[in-house]
């Protein structure tokens, strides 16, 4: 791979034919922005021959994003959502992955975990462990407000909904880690050590079902006793159970935490935005979305065609994998008005593609937005500001869209 | 101009006009009604215009088409007067159909 060139490669010096938007490295060095701007410009369906996941299309305009999240039909899940092949021995099974009518009864089982009403009741333990985090943050030095923020709360709660041993919770991150690192999607962690990580999660949550099968449903809401009663679940198989696990850690974890770390990023890009949130804390959930949207935590989802299907005058062929880049279709200026400004008082904010649309939109999208929410609230009451002092580290994914490293020195009110 | 009764959760009531051709959804957030969130901005895609309509009015309405099926199947408090209020045009013979908002959006 050619890192070095990346860098400095003007995105229209290319011919179109040879753009491969899946490099995780455009991802990591923050250059992929010009290479969609010019997809959606001059070739919105994109064919990229050969890239590292082998051949796909690109699907870079919001509405046409749209009409094939629709399309579940055309347009199928089995067989994952990223655009790397899974190894043939070592195939977990999810429900983010499965078509109906298998995907919409396991969805089904562990909805209600992340239900409005659940919340609520969640609201107070987030906003405590928030608290707890923000009040022990140093002042006036510097620190990486990833590890010591982003990830600990997104912990936290991922501990909270499975109630997983809380001090072992760092596992949890490690897992999610590890699931989404591999080699095969670009990532840094060999193949080998990455089965081997998720082989022990599904060791340790294989002890925590045999226990949960002996709770009162009725008394105990987490995710795994709700699995284990729910006759939908209750027989998965292991590679199912652990496919499941992976999607609900990662889908919990990765993408709030990234969004988290976005947010402070963000405000001190657009100091005049954060000036105005300030002085009227009415607009934290508008707020919320729109962090949501620039972030965009998972760039794309992929879909696999069933037959033959014409999208502007190209044919997607049947078996063909097809990207739907979110990360683009948030930034298309003919749907979101001024799309590359972060607005804090937009009018339809939540109008974004960052959770997807259809059957397979985000689950714990309302989980989220009370998360960040929540910071945001905190954050408010007890600093004068959070200053970025670096530009952040980035993740080495064209799938998660993240930060391991965002230096920051807060001050406080 | 047809009229639409919503009713929130909490029993406050907004009558209001809509225009013929409009989707419920739009008659809510047009006026402002709370409790719908319309993220998908009317193209059935989310189910947050999730809404109540009692049996007697629906034998005024068309079936759920299979995609508004479809995404209201994924709402585990799906009940038989579930319907999205994007799918539902209004028109003069649904002059005065009365709407229930759910506690919740998903």
């Amino acid at each position: 791979m050619s890192e070095s060139v990346q860098l400095t490669e003007d995105p229209y010096s290319i011919p179109l034919e040879d753009i491969n938007v899946s490099d995780p490295n455009l991802f990591m060095n923050n250059s992929h922005w010009g290479y969609f701007e010019r997809l959606r410009k001059e070739d919105p369906v994109h064919y990229c021959q050969d890239s590292m996941f082998g051949p796909f299309w690109s699907v870079t305009k919001f509405n046409d994003i749209m009409e094939i999240e629709k399309n579940h039909e055309a347009f199928s899940s089995e067989g994952g959502i990223t655009l790397a092949d899974r190894a043939e021995d070592f195939q977990t099974v999810n429900f983010i992955s499965l078509d109906p009518p298998r995907h919409d009864v396991q969805r089904k089982a562990v909805t209600g975990v992340v239900a409005p009403m659940n919340l609520a009741k969640l609201e107070p333990i987030i906003r405590s462990r928030a608290i707890k985090i923000l009040d022990e943050v140093p002042i006036g030095e510097e620190f990486n407000w990833v590890d010591r923020v982003s990830i600990e709360l997104t912990t936290q709660m991922l501990a909270t909904l499975f109630d997983f041993p809380f001090e072992d919770r760092s596992k949890l991150t490690y897992w999610s880690d590890m699931a989404m690192s591999g080699a095969r999607s670009g990532g840094p962690t060999p193949e080998p050590v990455r089965q081997a990580a998720l082989l022990e999660c599904l060791e340790v949550f294989t002890h925590l079902w045999n226990e949960r099968v002996h709770r009162d449903p009725n008394e105990s809401n987490d995710l795994i006793t709700m699995m284990a009663h729910n006759p939908n679940t209750q027989d998965m198989d292991p590679m199912e159970y652990l496919g499941n696990l992976i999607l609900l850690i990662v889908g919990g974890n990765d993408t709030t935490r990234n969004s988290i770390s976005g947010g402070v990023y963000f405000l001190n890009q657009f100091p005049d935005q954060f000036a105005k949130v300030k002085n009227d804390l009415s607009l934290i959930p508008k707020v919320v979305p729109e962090i949501i949207r620039y972030q965009t935590p998972l760039a794309y989802m992929r879909r696999r065609a069933t037959r033959d299907y014409e999208i502007r005058g190209k044919t997607i062929k049947e078996g063909d994998k097809v990207a739907m880049w979110y990360v683009s279709g948030n930034r298309d200026e003919e749907v979101i008005e001024n799309p590359d400004e972060f607005i804090v008082d937009r009018n339809t904010p939540r109008h974004h593609l960052s959770f997807g649309f259809g059957i397979h939109r985000c689950m714990g999208n309302r989980l989220a937005e009370m998360q960040l929410r929540i910071v945001w609230e905190e954050i408010l009451k007890r600093f004068e500001r959070i200053e970025v002092v670096r530009e952040p580290e980035r993740i080495q994914s064209s799938f998660v869209k993240g930060y391991a490293d965002l230096p920051v020195v807060v001050t406080a009110k | 101009m047809p009229q639409v009764k919503f009713i929130e959760f909490n029993g406050t009531e907004h009558n209001i006009d809509a225009n013929n051709g409009d989707s419920i959804m739009t008659a809510a957030t047009s006026n402002l009604v709370p409790g719908i969130d319309a993220d998908c901005g009317g193209e059935c895609s989310c189910a947050t215009c999730h809404v109540l309509i009692s049996a007697e009015w629906q034998t005024k309405l068309d079936a759920p088409s299979e995609s508004e099926e479809s995404m209201l199947d994924l709402n585990p408090d799906r009940s038989s007067e579930s319907r999205l209020s994007c799918q539902i045009k209004m028109s003069d013979d649904l002059d005065g159909i009365v709407v229930n908002l759910p506690e919740f959006q998903y």
